[in-house]
């Protein structure tokens, strides 16, 4: 048997009213040692109220998968982005 | 097995256009100052010294807490007691944040410990001397981890966002490290007659030491040969030079050693008004070299000390491995 | 650092329990102190990094109730003494803790099995002293409550892995249950001085809690697959009346050397 344990992410709420936020990782031999060492590796000074924690392999994350649209910046849909539009200057809360 | 980030690394493709794209993308982003993150196609030079430069940090942090660690038992109050077990459970903290920004890389935290172990990986020198009086928690507490807050600022602005992420969590956290160092000295300086010759002696054996944590001269004979400070600088992994950062911690800890009663063991140690900035002597780098090789005073008990957690550990790392997949198939099962 | 302060200012003039009071909370204060000085020597030793954070942990929480419970003490008792005095300056035999916390470290088995014991314990006793009559007391005690709780769980959480691991581990963690089993009683019987803070509503009779100790514990021990050690051939006793083990000479030397070499000094 393995003395190596598997990789998990760490997502911590720092107070209610705030989505969870990637911590960082740790190793665990299974979910709930994973959920007690983030608590003590991520909250030690009472950073969060909430933690999830997932398996590092059963995250999928977005690949681009040619060259092209890897290196290429999504920067032609500048519309967008609220500084686009063009708002005369004495109109407030736009 | 990545962390934070996840699949293979982009850069795999062997063709010549496939660098010469992955060398200008990254180029671009550099020049702009913006992070590179995991799955950002970088140059292996860069990846390997990135790994190889946040494995030293992390294994310093984790064996960095031996020397003080060793002081938790005989802490001379209950206050220093609690406050040092703190400190010595930060530090491991510190260098798990560190393997997980290596592990981002494509590198294994086993593999990196592994070559800790075995000496293929390098920590910190300093954690070779050894911590023989209380006052040594103070002077570790305000120059070694004033020295390491010195390099670790400049490392919150590093290229590599993870490094970085994990830089800003540390320096939040050690702000307290140096503090409490600082207070265990001034504490002493006003005490007995003892406990000030306490914490000059500390002073005596930690100050050449520290000076020498900023590694080798940037130029000049004890230059590191084949130095990288030009290339991680343009990386953007480095932000000031050794030199820069070695005068920075010189001009900040004199004015402190004077409020502390302490003398730095230094007879070249004079303000420079024409510089601005104190002069000091010449670096004993024979010694550095020496220590860094394996010749100081600590470092087998050190790396035996580690190796002998590890491996009596392994009994209980398999255990809950086997555990876990027990569980697993009786889930699958039910 | 603790509320010491806080709970100076908290502490009710009349002294509950008078002399008996001081010395049930001592016993009270002394368990945690001696158990965290032992975790203490686990930081740099435990089987992975994030276990010597959690070792800290527990251990961290100990020094914390020990530290507010010192500072009780040296109220009650009107002595002047402060947690330093009563950590560094009494001698082995006015300590007043279990034989359990000052036994020598084991591997982490035996370690857990100690945690589950002592934490079993403690949350049984905790969870009664919420209602003491001495507010500072009490006030501990609901603090410490939540923590002790992880205690428990963290410890069980292991004995479970150990026991339902490998065949290496399932032996050494029974080994561990076997190697403390000796030295539990002792956190049930009911030496004079808790018979007296029972009585004044200071404290809890600890023959009281023993059920629920023992309770917890034998459920861990069969979810681990382990089985409950037979009644021991010898059983430690004395403690609480200053009567200790081998081991705790050496313990308190270590803990105390650096203080009583400087007599009067501040840290």
């Amino acid at each position: 048997m393995s003395d190596n344990w598997p990789l998990w992410e760490v997502f911590v709420r720092a107070k209610r009213g705030l989505a969870h936020v990637h911590a960082g990782s740790l190793h665990a031999p299974d979910a709930e040692l994973a959920l007690r060492n983030a608590r003590d590796l991520y909250t030690r000074r009472q950073e969060g109220v909430s933690i999830w924690v997932i398996r590092s392999q059963d995250i999928t994350a977005s690949s681009p998968d040619e060259r092209d649209s890897f290196f290429d910046p999504a920067g032609d849909k500048v519309y967008r982005h609220a500084s686009f539009y063009e708002v005369p200057e004495d109109v407030e809360y736009l | 097995m990545y962390g934070n980030d996840f699949g293979e690394p982009l850069n795999a493709a062997e063709t010549a256009d496939y660098a010469d794209a992955v060398q200008e993308y990254f180029d671009g982003l550099i020049g702009a100052d913006q992070r590179i993150e995991p799955r950002d196609a970088m140059p292996d030079g860069y990846r390997r010294t990135l790994i190889r430069q946040i494995a030293q940090h992390a294994h310093s942090e984790i064996i960095g807490m031996q020397p003080e660690g060793n002081w938790i038992t005989r802490a001379p109050s209950l206050r220093r007691k609690a406050i040092l077990m703190a400190k010595v459970q930060d530090e491991a903290g510190h260098g798990l944040y560190l393997y997980s920004a290596a592990e981002t890389l494509g590198v294994d935290r086993a593999e990196l410990l592994d070559k800790l172990h075995s000496g293929q990986q390098k920590y910190s020198s300093i954690f070779n001397y050894p911590t023989l009086t209380w006052a040594d928690v103070g002077a570790i507490g305000w120059l070694v981890d004033g020295a390491a807050i010195m390099n670790q600022v400049p490392l919150c602005r590093c290229s590599y966002g993870p490094y970085a992420r994990a830089m800003i969590r540390v320096c939040k956290e050690e702000s307290f490290h140096q503090r409490q160092g600082f207070e265990i000295l001034w504490t002493l300086s006003r005490g007995t007659e003892e406990q000030q010759a306490m914490a000059q002696d500390a002073a005596d054996r930690w100050w050449w030491p520290s000076l020498m944590m900023f590694g080798p001269p940037d130029t000049g004979d004890a230059a590191a040969p084949g130095g990288h400070t030009e290339q991680n600088m343009a990386w953007g992994i480095k932000r000031f030079t050794n030199d820069d950062l070695r005068q920075k911690f010189v001009d900040m800890t004199v004015p402190q050693a004077q409020k502390l009663g302490l003398v730095l063991p230094d007879p070249d140690l004079r303000w420079n008004d024409e510089r601005g900035h104190w002069d000091f002597g010449a670096i004993d780098w024979d010694e550095f070299w020496r220590v860094l090789k394996g010749d100081g005073p600590c470092n087998e008990q050190r790396l035996a000390h580690r190796r002998r957690a590890h491996d009596e550990g392994a009994w209980v790392r398999e255990a809950a491995n086997a555990h876990a997949a027990r569980q697993a198939a009786r889930q699958e099962v039910a | 650092m603790t509320e010491r302060t806080d709970l100076r200012s908290q502490a009710s003039p009349s002294a509950p329990g008078g002399a008996d009071g001081v010395a049930y909370v001592l016993g009270l204060a002394d368990d945690a102190l001696i158990y965290a000085q032992r975790l203490g020597e686990w930081l740099t030793r435990a089987p992975q990094i994030e276990e010597d954070l959690a070792l800290g942990n527990v251990g961290l929480d100990l020094l914390g109730q020990a530290r507010a419970l010192l500072t009780r003490a040296g109220d009650l008792e009107g002595a002047g003494r402060d947690e330093d005095d009563l950590a560094y300056l009494r001698d082995e035999r006015e300590f007043r803790n279990v034989h359990l916390v000052e036994q020598p470290r084991g591997d982490f088995g035996q370690e857990m099995a100690r945690m589950l014991w002592f934490a079993s314990y403690q949350h049984e006793l905790y969870t009664h002293l919420v209602d003491s009559v001495d507010e500072v007391v009490a006030g501990v005690a609901a603090k410490a409550l939540k923590e002790v709780a992880y205690h428990r769980d963290h410890a069980g959480q292991w004995v479970v892995r150990l026991g339902d691991g490998t065949a290496e581990s399932h032996e050494r963690m029974q080994a561990g249950l076997e190697a403390v089993a000796p030295y539990v009683a002792e956190l049930g019987d009911d030496d004079p001085v808790s018979v007296a803070a029972a009585q004044a509503g200071v404290g809890i009779l600890p023959s009281s809690l023993v059920p629920g100790t023992v309770a917890h514990v034998e459920a861990v021990v069969a979810q681990a697959t382990l089985r409950m050690p037979d009644p021991p051939r010898w059983r430690s006793r004395g403690g609480r009346e200053g009567v200790h083990s081998e081991a705790m000479g050496y313990l308190l030397a270590e803990l105390q050397h650096i203080h009583r070499s400087h007599p009067g000094a501040s840290w």
